[in-house]
């Protein structure tokens, strides 16, 4: 500790360099002093420079294989991301000037890319109809509506086939009826090439390994899924077959003319031409199945605010979400603040077995809780109605209002020892001369409570009663794990229900469980309603609590 | 009837300031005692859902119907039952998430608090209230966009794709700076300055101050960040459920939620078994840390 009592460690000089040290950087103006490194590790190459180097070669390494793959996946928003996060990456750690993002860098680049980027993704999603049906792009539309609708060509010639591996996917090996041979996978095309025909049929070729009848038997399906294309023209159709043996030639019905951009189907002659809405539209107005991402303004949000299905449910659930949020803060605070002062005398005995106690619900994991009073309150078994009711069957989960009620009832229990704890905080660093001069004025105890405590009790814990309304108001475990959103809604063409808030709204229109169909677009929507929301509270927060000011 | 008690209390207290001992029962009863009748009430009540899943964990029918008689049977049937079932990869899953988040989320977060704590650069008061201004938005309010962003991330590197744990690992530190660099950033702001200008006179440069005097100094924050990180990720529901696919790869909250809504009857008494094995870990780390998450919770709001 000597060390530390450096004369110069008090003094006012201490941001002057060591000038041995420091003789590689130049000058600067004062203000900078503090930014320049007096010395840095880059300029003597000692262990933490090479532990550095270490560092950057791996993560150098890993950029290097995240661009190579991108490359071949041709994903080049990802490709430009990498490039671009390398670039900085190794600009910030082998330059001098830029001690301070050294250190910041790591945690910036997580957050950028699961958090910053994925708010403005929400946004724009929310502006498409990206979706069960319009997955992707409109090339990869043309080529999956030109795939999903084959039929075999009638009177073509059968193609004596092989079924045959790279190693891991599969292809075929066929003989054409001109006696040449090709080769091709679901990805590349039939090529030509050189191989062994025996008995008329492919039996070795370069680079590819010829499956036996028992690995055919192992991979069936594979093998009758597996379509290789006759060209790179998807017009031109595919190779097919049912026996591993034969292959038939397949073309699509739905031809695609790219100079008119039409979608013609060769069976009825109806020409389909792409709308706004990413379908392509036949003259009397039926669409073909797979359509593309487009942009579709605000159609997204007037869904939800005024679309009949979905305008009734979303105003019940935004209503729910607030009298939800609001009834969860306001009773586990009440019910907080009353132990905290119940237990707050000084000359109370095992007053910290009553608080260890007390906060035990709020040290149970997050999602054990809801689990654990699902099964409690479950009707037909549970012990609430079983032993407490004495065999009633009370409908706590599955009535809408009982549920309500239910939900309050649990995050009640789930919630009150987080307001017990901070209450207690708060009443014990409470100013005792306001307390003691309160005293002297002759005011009793309700009064002083009423007058003195409560009023420095709500100064000191609204920010955080604030935080957790908007804990609250997202708390999509609790919901989902308890009643799963349930009741439902009489309509059920929405899959919603009577205590969903509108997190599980969210979660249900995306469709990721399966239950409803994939609304991408719609789901990111309601999400920009909550962080609009979200936003409103928190600049409530700030303004009350001016918390920016503590930044100094 | 709280009122009433009060003002007797009050009552009380003015007329007869003389020792506890020798009062009578009446005025113990109205200064202290009725404390202690709130007291066990309320414990009942906070600590009866959790006697009641210790029983049924230990009760031997394992049906939701069989746990209602607390404590009827004692048998160890479904702990032992848990073997046979995913349970324990979900645990293993559910720990090495979160120590591996928490960690990460330690490291970053130090980092980025030491670097706004201690240097004076462009666009500081910018980061901090960047920060401050993130923090207010969960991450999971954008599941839907992590999703997609994971579904095209995977189609490059499988390992950051859906399904994958070291991907879920990536989007929990994502919300690593937001949340805890204020925690740290205010401690690390009570480390007097003077320790560091001296390790620099002494010709220390940034990176040595800061692994070898200033972590160490910080170390108790260190430690409540870690483990606050640890029951965080432990808990979270929302984006696991969303991105682990497989059952293998499950953590336990949606392992046990998977129990829970399918079968509800029949899995009742594993479920309670697990519930009790994954509470344990969490409410040790709880107790241990009680005294700071109180100092934690309230430092930052008490200042009125």
């Amino acid at each position: 500790m000597t060390d530390l009592q450096h004369p110069g460690a008090t003094s006012a000089t201490v941001d002057r360099p060591d000038p041995g040290a420091d003789a590689a950087t130049p000058p600067k103006a004062p203000r900078e002093r503090r930014v320049r490194p007096d010395e840095s590790p880059a300029g003597r190459y000692g262990p933490g420079f090479l532990v550095k180097l270490a560092l950057m070669a791996v993560v150098d390494a890993f950029g290097a294989y995240v661009v190579w793959s991108a490359w071949v996946a041709e994903s080049w928003v990802v490709l430009g991301a990498m490039v671009a996060m390398l670039a900085v990456a190794n600009w910030v750690y082998f330059s001098r000037r830029t001690v301070p993002l050294k250190y910041v860098l790591p945690g910036l680049i997580f957050l950028f890319t699961f958090q910053i980027f994925t708010i403005a993704y929400t946004g724009w999603v929310a502006f498409t109809n990206y979706g069960d049906g319009h997955n992707s792009t409109k090339d990869d539309a043309i080529s999956a509506l030109l795939t999903q609708n084959e039929r075999r060509v009638e009177g073509s010639p059968s193609l004596p086939l092989t079924v045959v591996t790279d190693g891991d996917a599969l292809g075929f090996a066929v003989v054409r009826p001109d006696g040449t041979t090709a080769v091709g996978d679901a990805d590349d095309a039939l090529a030509p090439v050189e191989a062994t025909v025996t008995e008329g049929r492919i039996a070795a070729v370069d680079g590819w390994e010829v499956l036996d009848r028992q690995e055919i038997l192992e991979r069936q399906g594979e093998v009758t899924n597996l379509r290789v294309p006759l060209s790179d023209d998807p017009n031109d159709g595919s190779v097919r077959t049912q026996d591993a043996r034969t292959g038939y030639v397949f073309t699509p019905t739905l031809v695609y003319d790219e100079a008119a951009d039409t979608m013609t189907d060769t069976t009825t002659g109806t020409v389909y031409t792409p709308n706004d809405e990413g379908q392509f539209e036949a003259a009397d107005g039926s669409t073909l199945q797979v359509g593309w991402r487009v942009f579709v303004g605000f159609d997204n949000f007037t869904t939800a605010f005024s679309d009949s299905r979905y305008a009734g449910p979303f105003f019940q659930v935004v209503v729910w979400t607030f009298v939800f949020a609001f009834l969860s803060v306001a009773t586990t605070f009440l019910l907080g603040m009353f132990l905290a002062t119940v237990f707050n005398a000084p000359h109370l005995r095992g007053r910290k077995i009553y608080r260890t106690l007390l906060i035990l619900p709020y040290a149970i994991p997050g999602f054990v809780a809801p689990l654990l009073w699902s099964g409690l309150l479950n009707r037909s078994f549970g012990f609430v109605n079983q032993v407490l009711l004495g065999g009633a069957a009370v409908p706590w989960l599955t009535d809408p209002w009982l549920a309500k009620f239910s939900i309050i009832a649990v995050n009640l229990w789930l919630g009150f020892p987080y307001m017990f704890l901070i209450c207690t905080g708060a009443l014990q660093s409470l100013p005792t001369d306001v307390l003691e001069a309160a005293k002297i004025d002759g005011a009793g105890r309700l009064r002083t409570w009423r007058s003195v405590t409560m009023p420095l009790l709500l100064v000191s814990t609204t920010p955080l009663l604030i935080s957790s309304f908007a804990f609250n108001f997202n708390n999509f475990a609790l919901i989902y794990m308890l009643t799963g959103g349930g009741p439902r809604f009489a309509d059920a063409s929405v899959p919603l229900g009577h205590t969903d808030i509108l997190i599980t709204m969210v979660y249900s229109v995306a469709g990721l469980d399966g239950s409803a169909p994939k609304n991408f677009g719609l789901a990111s929507a309601l999400s920009i309603v909550i962080f609009v929301i979200i936003a409103t509270i928190s600049a409530i927060a700030f303004k009350r609590t001016r918390s920016l000011e503590e930044i100094n | 009837m709280t009122a009433t008690t009060l003002s007797e209390g009050r009552a009380a207290d003015r007329r007869a300031p003389a020792p506890a001992r020798r009062r009578s029962a009446g005025r113990w009863f109205a200064d202290t005692g009725w404390r202690h009748v709130v007291g066990v009430v309320f414990i009942v009540y906070a600590v009866f859902p959790i006697v009641y899943v210790l029983s049924a964990s230990l009760s031997a029918g394992g049906t939701l119907t069989g746990s209602n008689q607390l404590f009827d049977t004692i048998s160890g049937t479904n702990y032992a039952a848990l073997a046979d079932t995913a349970f324990w990869s979900w645990f293993a899953n559910s720990v090495q998430v979160a120590v591996v988040t928490a960690i990460g989320t330690v490291l970053m977060g130090a980092a980025a608090a030491y670097a706004f704590s201690r240097f004076r650069f462009q666009g500081r008061r910018a980061g901090l209230t960047t920060l401050l201004i993130v923090q207010m938005f969960p991450q999971m309010l954008a599941f839907v966009a992590i999703f997609l962003l994971l579904i095209s991330l995977g189609e490059v590197v499988p390992a950051l794709g859906l399904n994958s744990k070291v991907a879920l690992v990536c989007v929990y530190l994502g919300g690593a700076l937001g949340v805890n660099t204020f925690l740290m950033y205010g401690f690390f702001n009570t480390i007097p300055r003077e320790l560091d200008e001296a390790a620099k006179i002494d010709g220390a440069t940034h990176a040595q101050t800061y692994w070898t005097i200033i972590l160490r100094l910080v170390t108790p924050i260190l430690a409540v960040v870690a483990l606050l990180s640890i029951i965080a990720t432990f808990g979270e529901f929302v984006i696991a459920r969303v991105l682990l696919q497989s059952e293998s790869n499950w953590t336990l909250a949606v392992g046990l939620y998977s129990w829970v809504s399918s079968l509800l009857e029949a899995n009742w008494g594993l479920f309670a078994a697990g519930a009790v094995i994954s509470t344990i870990p969490i409410l040790a780390l709880f107790m241990f840390l009680q005294k700071y998450i109180v100092g934690g919770l309230t430092a930052g709001s008490v200042k009125g």
